[in-house]
């Protein structure tokens, strides 16, 4: 029987170590992107985009349903509380500030981690147990500015354009709701919804975004480039880079609420 | 019968140790490879022989000793700086490591369009001189996942000469092939060697492959470096484990039956 202080203290240790290592990912791909253009060593424009059309363009159906029926539920269960209260159109402005602030950055990126975060890790995993990460290396060219550069990128620009489509499709969901359950008037609820919503609203959701974006990115690629044991492998570092996006976003978003909404910022 | 004394050292291994997880995977190897000549690594399954290989091109540090490729002192080198080493040599994996989302062309391609700043019609050109090379003009466009084990092979060796390198380190070169195209292998790292006056250092278990291309042998077991020789000399070796090795028989010093409390003894020694 192992001590149980030293099993969570190898468990604790491991994870820093693994943390350290994201650091040091995410600093290296920091360095591409900045210093590589000056040494005439950019990472290359096809893959970036081909990288936003998967990440971005072909997310872009399951977020707008996603985010359309997180609308309709956060007006039908608020109408029912409004209602008591005659204030049934203040259903507008509980969706959208909801959807701005919480819901479209946060279910926008559980969405793009499960989709995409793990694309990321069974792809550089597959390359990983085959060589192919090797075999770049071989060739003088460097993983991380050949696979991880594109793909953060790429998260990075598309996860806040996500999230605007989300908050304006959270947005059409409770109009619906507004309109054929509550009888609201289309033109009351949307502009009952902008009096409401701030522009510090957006901008806070828009920034989870981008952190929640730069959190995916380099867990999947550092969970895929240390994909080891074949097939199985590749299957668990899967797994295990969607279950750990999910929990660092929901981390990430308490860190950066309470900044946000408890520092007057 | 090639001169060694007066030629050039390309690939220098200065007493390398090797241990993973307390176990000694290389024990001890001492090894000078000299220019144009087709040097072959063999021995046994876990003898260490890839792990050997991969020191030589700088994928992993030793635990001591020092690895010298083409003059330079490459076992502190971080990455970035073993980049102008390995633009000088070519390799060849085991499972052609060939990138999935590119096609035949494109594979062979990267390293020009990465290092060089040619024109991509000379690029086109090269690729095409380089297939004709390795048989398989025309291929271009098709993806990996659409030709045969062989072909990707040979894909991935066009790969590795599209630099021109000085060396080609190939590991299992014809692992999982059927004969004959074992054979197309094993002449087109001796038509490369003499065409292009490349080095070639060969890791593998194929004695038909190593007594057909090697200049000279260097017969791995248990970490140790055996014997070194030239296929002439190996083959009249009088040490037993070099005799059962070549031979292919099942029994001998390497041990058929072996007990588990020996076998896991071996493993952790």
């Amino acid at each position: 029987m192992r001590n149980p202080i030293e099993v969570v203290g190898g468990i604790f240790l491991g994870v820093m170590k693994d943390m350290v290592s994201i650091l040091a990912l995410f600093f290296n791909t920091i360095a591409w992107i900045f210093l590589g253009p000056f040494k005439g060593k950019a990472a290359s424009r096809q893959s970036i985009f081909q990288q936003m059309v998967f990440a971005g363009v072909q997310s872009v159906i399951i977020v707008f349903f996603i985010s359309m029926f997180t609308g309709i539920v956060i007006a039908m269960q608020s109408a029912y509380q409004l209602k008591q209260l005659g204030a049934v159109i203040y259903v507008a402005a509980m969706v959208s500030i909801s959807m701005a602030r919480e819901l479209g950055p946060v279910f926008t990126a559980l969405v793009v981690a499960g989709r995409v975060g793990s694309a990321i890790a069974a792809e550089l995993g597959t390359m990983k147990v085959s060589e192919q990460i090797e075999a770049l290396e071989t060739l003088a060219l460097d993983p991380v500015r050949f696979l991880v550069v594109p793909r953060f990128l790429a998260l990075v620009v598309m996860m806040p354009v996500l999230t605007l489509i989300a908050d304006a499709m959270g947005v059409v969901g409770g109009m619906i709701v507004g309109v054929f359950n509550l009888q609201l008037n289309v033109y009351r609820y949307i502009t009952f919804t902008f009096e409401f919503l701030t522009w510090k609203d957006v901008w806070t959701g828009l920034i989870k975004s981008i952190a929640f974006g730069v959190a995916i990115a380099m867990i999947s690629c550092y969970v895929g480039l240390r994909t080891g044991g074949g097939a199985e492998g590749v299957g668990k570092s899967t797994t295990l880079s969607v279950v750990i996006s999910f929990i660092i976003v929901i981390f990430i978003d308490v860190i950066l609420t309470g900044l946000f909404y408890f520092s007057q910022v | 019968m090639l001169q060694t004394d007066d030629k050039e050292v390309v690939v220098e291994v200065t007493d390398l140790v090797k241990e993973f997880a307390g176990r000694r995977v290389l024990n001890g190897i001492n090894m000078k490879i000299y220019r144009g000549e087709t040097f072959v690594i063999m021995g046994g399954s876990g003898c260490g022989k890839s792990t050997l290989l991969r020191h030589v091109i700088g994928n992993i540090k030793p635990t001591s000793g020092r690895v010298k490729l083409l003059g330079t002192d490459i076992t502190d080198l971080v990455e970035e700086q073993l980049d102008d080493v390995r633009k000088k040599i070519g390799m060849s994996f085991q499972s052609s490591a060939l990138f999935d989302s590119m096609n035949v062309g494109e594979n062979v391609s990267l390293p020009l369009r990465e290092h060089t700043k040619l024109d991509k019609t000379v690029i086109d050109i090269m690729v095409k001189m380089k297939l004709e090379l390795v048989g398989l003009r025309g291929f271009e466009n098709l993806m990996p996942s659409e030709i045969s084990g062989g072909m990707k092979k040979r894909v991935g060796l066009a790969r590795a000469i599209a630099m021109d390198p000085q060396i080609i380190f190939y590991d299992e070169p014809t692992a999982g092939l059927d004969p004959i195209m074992s054979a197309v292998i094993d002449k087109l790292i001796i038509d490369l060697s003499k065409k292009l006056s490349i080095t070639s250092v060969v890791v593998t278990h194929d004695m038909k492959s190593v007594m057909t291309i090697a200049d000279r042998i260097a017969m791995l077991y248990e970490g140790r470096v055996l014997e070194i020789g030239t296929p002439v000399e190996i083959k009249r070796s009088k040490n037993e484990i070099v005799q059962q090795f070549i031979n292919g028989s099942f029994d001998g010093p390497i041990k058929f039956f072996q007990e588990k409390d020996d076998y896991l003894e071996q493993l952790t020694k």
